[in-house]
């Protein structure tokens, strides 16, 4: 019987991810971690991708509504919404800062060169440490945050036009009032 | 009217699937003949009502008929008519529909082709096919239905998205489809093989051509993405670990080692156990990347419009089929015996080492797919698996397998010896190192990663040359036959091992020297600027509207001179699909044998000017010229004589002909 017993190991690992996969499906990897939804957004005090001396915090940005967007150059979904965010900037007065997220600086730079940068600031998680506060997972993900700090928004995978005109328009149109 | 008679087609479909199934299985267990019997008509009819049904799709698609939902989602009035063609897949609804009709046509070319198959396998294996077929027509018809209605119907459609309006996604998802749908031929005939208890040479015979042509068909599927992605996303990359390219590329690993696994148990009787497993877990895998591509666990550019009750339906189905076919696995295959023995220096060890680097390979990407839900499943935290860690660990894997491949081939059956290898090798064992020492000196700069990439395919091209030379003066010496003669004489399937091999070292290439040597340029261009890359000197010459049946647009003209002589024009577009609001970038792509030069419109400045990218890319082709021999060594091992004649079952007695 015991030499048998290997011929299960198959089934034993299949269960074992079929197990996963079924949590899984519970676990939306587009749907928000809802707990950050109106909590106050992690604070983090990063380096910019400009210029390394210089920190921008998130406080800075108190009294704001704005946007951030976690990027990075590695993230073939990144390219597919940078065209949204692009022409998000373009067309509304609200800051999008960006957030490159384990990326190498200099392959960051490439990138924003090469498909235009819409952000007022980037910055630089180089070992993702802030990522995790923010509960990155997917990039790119998309937050907006409010004058009091607060997360408001957040969208994991690319923003498409339309979540921009019909969630990310009117709730900043809200706040702003 | 169309689409109802197309949705009435697909539920006689189930229907039929229905019937086959249970008087296929239960008769081939039985014995009861004339219940057999129904098997084969069951799959003709099958295949017919279920390409009627795709034709009524296609019709709808065609005829812009905007009050069947699937048309008005993906399609509108002014999309060009091939892409409405295309459009009929390009839903998901659409592709489960182009999925059930592969695998109805599947089943109905087993039913045709396999007459050297006893009725009682045949059977069992169209029956267990047949359960495969219920669960994907239920899957459609229950939560997919692609003939469902839109009323009032839509004034016009929202129009296919643009990324997939393009040739190369017009074929992509039909041949990827055939090598997914295509593997589930060799699970059918494994499970027919375990449950019958019949698991032997004869069974490896006869699914090794099926394994090779689905094999063939998921290369090129993969290679065509693989070549849309490069000009279509405007940035020239080729494969970004995404986690559905990882799902084509699972299936193509484990298929691989499968094709090897299977000779080696059709020629010598050993690895059997092994074999039936792959066959299973090659076809799982082809469900899992379903599964994947369906039910939203991972992010993924791909992932079509997901909902739980699909992802809840696939996985059952997932568990039903796999939970399954491995408790008959594990019941049934202790009784297997072992095959003949081998020594440790011999082609059966060469072929096992690379069936299980192949399979770890498949293993690794298949943990770096899952791994962030894995940790998110256990509260453990989130994170994300990029490029870095697949380069990280499938090189190394990969590359033991790739010296293997030279010396596999070459190597004898049972037992083989190390100085017999090391003479008949010494020489492509030297030139290839040296080769690969210099070569990248004729390429400007020296790397040590160019060097080793050249190093693996010199050695495997090389191997290939040693083995076919050998084999060609042995049979002219021992046979007395001429030099053409023995070139005429070697079986079809041994120049598609060949075939497939040097497509492997043409695919190295390729990958290497891009990776190497690609220089990239991102300028700002006014009317009249130039830019050097290499050789070539680009100047921007005019910039001309663009009206585009539904998208509007810009496209430069570029000039492209050589030593100040103009040598060839370009037109890079940037276009604005109207309907989806969306921006594309159509690359102007010179393609050449040792170079492409690729340009791209990126954004336009606010001062007129626009950043342009331009791209040097040696040897990119290779990529997927390399993928394309590859393929076409499949297509030429299935097209062996010895397949075509092989409608008595015979034993091993292949004599000379025992190759590949």
């Amino acid at each position: 019987m015991m030499a048998s017993a290997r011929f299960l190991i198959p089934l034993g690992i299949f269960i074992a991810v079929a197990a996963f996969l079924f949590k899984g499906l519970s676990l939306d990897p587009k749907e928000v971690p809802s707990p950050l939804i109106g909590k106050a957004a992690p604070e983090f005090s990063l380096p910019l991708l400009n210029d390394f001396e210089a920190p921008f915090a998130n406080g800075d940005m108190t009294g704001e509504v704005w946007l951030l967007n976690v990027f990075a150059s590695w993230c073939g979904p990144c390219l597919d919404e940078h065209p949204i965010i692009v022409n998000f900037a373009r067309s509304t007065a609200v800051p999008v800062v960006g957030f490159n997220y384990k990326d190498r600086p200099r392959a960051a730079k490439q990138w924003l060169n090469r498909h235009g940068d819409p952000y007022t600031q980037v910055v630089v998680d180089l070992n993702g440490r802030i990522g995790l506060d923010y509960g990155v997972y997917g990039v790119p993900e998309t937050f907006l945050i409010d004058q009091q700090g607060i997360i408001r928004y957040k969208k994991i995978g690319p923003l498409t036009q339309m979540d921009v005109s019909q969630d990310i328009i009117p709730l900043i149109e809200e706040l702003s009032q | 009217m169309i689409p109802e008679v197309g949705h009435f087609a697909v539920i006689l479909a189930l229907c039929v699937a229905l019937a086959q199934a249970f008087f296929s299985l239960v008769g081939a267990t039985r014995g009861y003949v004339n219940w057999m019997a129904v098997s084969r008509p069951a799959a003709y009819l099958l295949f017919f009502l279920t390409t009627f049904g795709f034709c009524c799709l296609v019709i709808s698609f065609l005829t812009n008929d905007f009050s069947v939902l699937n048309v008005a989602s993906n399609s509108n009035s002014q999309l060009p008519w091939p892409y409405r063609l295309a459009a009929s897949w390009g839903s998901h609804e659409g592709s489960l529909l182009l999925w059930v009709l592969m695998l109805s046509g599947w089943m109905a070319a087993v039913a045709r082709f396999s007459k050297g198959v006893p009725n009682d396998m045949l059977s069992l294996i169209l029956g267990v096919m047949a359960l495969v077929a219920i669960g994907f027509y239920s899957f459609l018809l229950l939560t997919s239905n692609p003939f469902d209605r839109l009323l009032p119907p839509a004034m016009d459609g929202r129009d296919l998205n643009p990324l997939l309006q393009d040739p190369g996604m017009v074929i992509h998802p039909p041949m990827l489809y055939m090598g997914y749908v295509g593997f589930s031929v060799v699970f059918a005939f494994a499970i027919a093989a375990l449950i019958s208890g019949r698991l032997d040479t004869t069974w490896a015979r006869w699914s090794r051509p099926w394994t090779t042509i689905a094999w063939a068909f998921l290369t090129i599927g993969i290679a065509l993405g693989s070549w849309w992605a490069y000009y279509e996303l405007g940035w020239g990359g080729w494969w970004f670990w995404d986690p559905v390219e990882n799902a084509s590329f699972m299936p193509w690993l484990c298929g691989t080692a499968l094709m090897h696994s299977l000779l080696v148990t059709e020629k010598r009787g050993s690895f059997k156990v092994w074999t039936v497993l792959l066959a299973i877990i090659t076809f799982s895998l082809s469900l899992l990347g379903t599964f994947l591509v369906r039910s939203g666990v991972l992010t993924s550019v791909h992932a079509f419009a997901t909902d739980p009750e699909r992802g809840v339906f696939i996985l059952g189905f997932l568990v039903f089929v796999v939970g399954a076919s491995l408790v008959l696995f594990a019941w049934r295959a202790p009784k297997v015996g072992l095959g003949g023995r081998f020594d440790l220096v011999s082609r059966e060890s060469a072929l096992l080492a690379n069936n299980v680097l192949l399979v770890v390979a498949a293993a690794s990407v298949l943990l770096g797919t899952l791994y962030p839900l894995f940790l998110d499943a256990l509260g453990l935290g989130k994170i994300s698996v990029g490029p870095p860690y697949f380069d990280a660990v499938f090189i190394p894997i990969m590359a033991p397998a790739m010296f293997l491949m030279g010396i596999g081939p070459i190597s004898r059956w049972k037992k083989s010896s190390v100085p017999d290898l090391a003479l008949k090798l010494k020489w492509a064992f030297v030139v290839s190192i040296v080769s690969s020492l210099l070569l990248p000196f004729t390429m400007g700069t020296w790397s040590l990663l160019v060097s080793f990439g050249l190093l693996m395919a010199v050695w495997i091209a090389l191997a290939g040359i040693v083995n076919l030379w050998t084999r060609l003066k042995q049979m002219s010496r021992g046979e007395g036959r001429t030099f053409w003669n023995s070139v005429a004489s070697l079986p079809n399937s041994y120049y598609g091992m060949l075939c497939a091999h040097w497509g492997v070292a043409v695919f190295i290439v390729g990958v290497t020297l891009v990776n190497g040597y690609e220089v990239e340029k991102d300028v700002k261009m006014s009317l009249g600027n130039t830019v050097t890359i290499g050789n070539y000197t680009i100047r921007l010459d005019a910039l001309k509207d663009l009206e585009g049946p539904n998208y509007t647009g810009v496209e430069g003209s570029m000039a492209i001179l050589v030593d100040g002589k103009e040598v060839d024009r370009m037109f890079p577009q940037k276009r604005l699909y109207t309907v989806q609001q969306m921006a594309m970038t159509e690359a102007a792509i010179d393609t050449g044998f040792t170079r492409d030069l690729y340009i791209s419109l990126g954004e336009p400045l606010s001062d007129g000017s626009w950043v342009v990218r331009v791209y040097l890319k040696p040897y990119v082709d290779w990529i997927w010229g390399g993928a394309f021999l590859m393929a076409l060594g499949g297509i030429l091992a299935v097209s062996d004589r010895r397949y075509r004649k092989a409608s008595q079952p015979e034993n091993g007695t292949e004599g000379v002909t025992a190759s590949s």
